[in-house]
Order: C-alpha cells, then structure tokens, then sequence
C-alpha cells in the first residue's frame, strides 16, 4: 500500500516535470511550468521520505539543511554574467550526488551479498559517467571562471592518452560485470572516470565552451538513467532521459551554430596556425572606413529601422544595459530596434537573450538568428557590437574560409552597417572579416561600453 | 533479462521520445532557462539519496548518503529559484511604446 501511494506520487511528479517542459515552449507560459513542476518536486521528495528502507531521518535533515543553505545563494545571489560557471557547478553537484549514491548503493549490494550483473552494469556507468561529469564540469568552472586559462590546454600525444585512458575505464567495467565482488577494480574505474573528466574538457577552449556545458548535461542525465535502473526507480530514469536529451539537443544546436561537429570540438585543434592561414586570404580587400559616434547616432537617430547584433564582446564588455539605453532612445525618436541573436553569441546556449533580458530588453525584441535573416533587406542601420565571426559573409561566399557553412546573421544585406569594435584584429577563428571593409559600413573603434554610451549621449542630442 | 528492467526500457524509450518532441520546441531565446531547469529537475535524483542517507546500512552508506542529499538539495533548491528569478525577467514590450513609436515616426 505505501509502496503503490510512492509510486503514484512519482507518477504525479513525472507529469507535472513533462508539462514544465511542454510550457517553456513559451515566455508567457514558462515561469508557471516550472512552479508546478516544483510542486512535483516537492511531492516526490516527500513520498520519498515513506520508504520503508528509511529508519532514520537525522542525517537526512543534516544533509537537506546544508544543500539549502549553500542552494539558496546559487540561486539568488549569482549574477546573470556568471550563468555558464553557475550551470557547470550544478552539473558537478548533480553528478557527484548520483557518483556517491552509486559507490553507496555498491558498497551495500556488496555487503549483502547480491549483486547481479544487471546491477553491476548499471552501477557501473553511473559511476563511470558520474564521475567524470563531476571532473569534467569542475575543470569547465574553474576555465569560465577563470581560475584556469581558459585557453586550451594540449600536450602531444594527448587523445592518443585520452583513448587509452578511457578504454582501460571500459575494460575494467567489462572486468566488474565479470568479477563483481573485485573492489580494486572498482576503484580503479572510479579513479579513471574521475581523470577523463579532467583530461576531456582541458584541451577545450574558452570559446567551445558553450558545446562542453551541454554536453555535460547530457552526461549527467546519462548517469542518472543508469541510477534509476541500478536502485529500480522509473522516475529518475525519465528524468535522466530528458535532462540526457536535452544536454544532447543543446550541444548538437551549439555545434551546428559553431560549424564544428562533435568530434572536432572534443578532439579538434580549431585556430592552429595552419588552419588560420588558409583563410587569412581575404576575397574582397580594402580598407576600414571609420566613423564618429557623432556621425553614427546620427544616422541611427534618423533610421526608421534598426538591428542590434550583439556579440560576445557586448558580453565581455557588460555594455548590455548601455545597449538597452540606446535602443530606447532610439524608439523614443520613432525607429523601430530589434535585437538579432546569433545562438551563440553569449557563452552559453541562450545566454545574450537572458542577458538582454535582465538589461530590460522586452523578449519580443529578441529575435532568432532564423527570423532576424529575412529582415536585414529592410533594415535601415544594422548595429553590430562586438560581434565577429557570426557577422561574417564569408560564411556563405569564400568556400576556401574556415568559417565556410556556419549559418550567420545576414548583417551585410542592411542598407547600411555600423560596427563597433575594439580593434582592427581578426575574430576567434583568425578570419578576416570582409564585412569589416565593406564600403557600406563604417567602423566605431573602442571599448563597446564606452562607444554605446558615446552614441546614447548624442542620439540624445541629435 | 527480467521483466522489470524490460518494462525500464520502455519507460526509458517513452520518455526519451516525449522529452525530445517537447525540448526541441522550446525556442533558442529559453536556452539557458531550460538548462537550469533541467538542472533542478534532476535534483530527484534525491529519491536515491534520501534513502541511502536513511536506511542506517552503516557509517559509509551514511556519509556518501548525506553528501549526495546535500549535493541534490542544493542544486534543487538552487536550481528552482534561479530559473525563476531569470523566468521573471522575461517580459514583453507594454503597448503605449508602440503608440509612441507611431506618433513619433510620422513626422
């Protein structure tokens, strides 16, 4: 009876999580989604606490009080520039709790005498994929957070290492499965998982780490599939299904919004010398025509219609609420300003959106990269800040660039261009930028905050 | 194979193809939302902690129990309040900016 009442509120739980999901589909629907989904939550936490496995709820209490203590600032507290670091710590806690349920759950089956193969296996890759999700996702903190470089880290002969690293990992699951009772090998497994998740994300650079997040999300997901099965439990393996999903959707996106597969991104040497330079050749030539922020609000105070293409370098610079500003005063003239959002423009998936949405930036000035495209024909002044390589129309004209295939915002099509931009260099990828020079756009150089808030003053004035 | 890990794979089968029709809906401009919120969701992961932290099987069933609760807790109450704080932020433009644009791009 009480086991039936368990798994009907895991039921009820399941549910409210699938139609939290089904309402993030929209702005207006999302933030009540995810309320009833925190009743679901609330609920299957309590039915859990009926087991009749539980004899005493001290070390629960404990346990619950220290996660929301320290759960509560990482909520509240953490700004919206730090979300990427913010979501690898998650991904590190989250695993770390299934990795320890997993080596408890082992200890346990071990000391009773019953571990069938079926439950090896699963204990197994949840104490494979646990572990180097923890590692893994404590190496991308610590690179977003700049606590490590954040460029890659590669010594020779590395994925030959990483291969064999990961297939002794593989070799002493198979070994577990055989001899289950064999405590060294499980430890070894565990010390192997725990050093792919280093080794995985180290030659991974600051840029690919929107890919990297997502993918460890998928990871973590996987690993609580496999705890669902190990410990017999149907809602964590839904759960872990849709978070596995949903990391796997999120990194297939960012790789294809990157041009990059898996594989390369992973195993790739992006930018190496040999790569830059086959691109290094610009088709079209010419020079950077630059322009005075007097000159430039003045064309954007007079444009009917106008984009904001906002970069990575917007991100690094903070300018989002300088930019919300201009654009305010802009439609407080009569223009009409939109915001084009490549989808990896922030450091991770859908990070410029939220941060042009803490800047105040109503969500239906956010447009995706798709509809933003058919509309930079009839765009007056197109305001590109700090944004490079996902402006660049080589991407769809120079076959012979690196960047060739990348899908990009179609900036060049506006009747007119200004780009913001700090320096003349290249973008991430070493690429010229052919829309740099052409002749219908004029360069703002400097900081983007200072050069928003330059243009703000005189749109003001003009 | 046993029959309850059989029936297992077809939940798993199931909820893989619903998750999938219902994340790939969810627009490019909820990215970071969904990844917090999947983030929180899979704080259940406490109906294997709890039991573990409970069920006195001794000191390290205990210990590893407590640290998994207190890992999931966070990220579920973490997790929950930080997607609804960024939820919150998403809002769309009021009317009488509209009227103003018009008013004003007729002169």
């Amino acid at each position: 009876m009480r086991d039936t009442l368990i798994q009907l509120a895991y039921l009820l739980a399941a549910f409210l999580f699938l139609i939290a999901l089904r309402a993030l589909s929209k702005p207006d629907t999302a933030r009540r989604g995810m309320q009833l989904a925190a009743f679901g939550m609330a609920v299957g936490i309590a039915a859990t606490l009926l087991n009749a496995r539980i004899i005493s709820y001290e070390w629960i209490l404990v346990g619950s009080l220290i996660g929301a203590v320290a759960g509560y600032p990482l909520g509240k507290w953490v700004p919206m520039t730090a979300m990427p670091q913010r979501i690898a710590f998650s991904h590190a806690l989250g695993a770390l709790a299934a990795t320890v349920v997993g080596v408890g759950e082992y200890f346990n089956g071990l000391s009773a005498g019953e571990l069938g193969s079926g439950h090896v296996i699963a204990l197994g890759f949840e104490v494979l994929l646990g572990g180097l999700t923890v590692t893994g996702s404590l190496t991308a903190f610590a690179k977003l957070q700049e606590i490590l470089p954040g460029r890659p880290l590669t010594f020779r002969g590395q994925n030959a290492f990483n291969l064999t690293i990961l297939a002794i990992g593989v070799a002493s699951l198979i070994w577990l499965v055989l001899d289950p009772t064999n405590v060294a090998v499980a430890g070894v497994m565990l010390a192997v998982s725990l050093t792919v998740g280093v080794l995985l994300v180290l030659p991974i650079g600051g840029a690919d780490m929107p890919v990297v997040v997502s993918l460890l999300n998928s990871y973590a997901g996987l690993a609580a599939v496999a705890t669902g099965f190990a410990i017999d439990n149907n809602i964590l393996i839904i759960v872990g299904a849709l978070d596995g999903l949903s990391g796997f959707i999120l990194s297939v996106a960012m790789s294809k919004a990157m041009n990059r597969s898996f594989s390369n991104v992973l195993f790739g040497a992006f930018g190496s010398a040999a790569v830059a330079e086959a691109g290094a050749s610009p088709s079209a030539g010419g020079e950077m025509v630059p322009i005075s922020a007097e000159d430039a609000a003045l064309r954007m105070a007079y444009a009917p219609k106008v984009v904001v293409v906002p970069g990575y370098g917007l991100a690094v610079a903070q300018a989002q609420h300088q930019a919300r500003e201009l654009a305010d005063l802009i439609e407080k003239r009569g223009g009409d300003v939109r915001f084009a959002i490549h989808p990896v423009a922030g450091r991770m998936p859908g990070h410029m959106n939220v941060l042009l949405a803490e800047a105040g930036v109503p969500y239906d000035k956010l447009v995706d990269m798709e509809d933003i495209n058919e509309k930079f024909a009839e765009t007056d002044v197109a305001l590109v800040v700090g944004a490079n390589d996902v402006v660049n129309p080589a991407a769809k004209t120079n076959p012979k660039s690196p960047i060739y295939g990348m899908p990009v915002l179609k900036v060049a099509e506006a009747k007119s261009v200004i780009a913001l931009k700090r320096g003349r260099g290249a973008g991430f990828s070493g690429v010229e930028n052919d829309l740099f020079v052409d002749p219908k756009t004029s360069m703002l150089f400097g900081d983007a905050k200072q050069s928003l808030i330059a243009l703000g003053r005189e749109v003001k004035n003009a | 194979m046993n029959s309850t890990t059989l029936i297992q794979f077809f939940v798993l089968m199931l909820a893989g193809f619903v998750g999938f029709q219902s994340i790939s809906r969810i627009p490019p401009l909820l990215h970071t939302p969904l990844m917090a919120a999947t983030n929180a969701i899979s704080g259940i992961s406490l109906v294997a902690s709890l039991v573990l932290a409970g069920s006195q099987d001794g000191p390290l069933a205990t210990v590893l129990g407590t640290i998994a609760v207190t890992c999931a807790m966070a990220n579920v109450v973490g997790g929950f309040l930080i997607t609804d704080r960024m939820l919150a932020m998403f809002k769309r433009a009021d009317g009488d900016k509209m009227k103003g644009a018009v008013g004003v791009a007729a002169k």
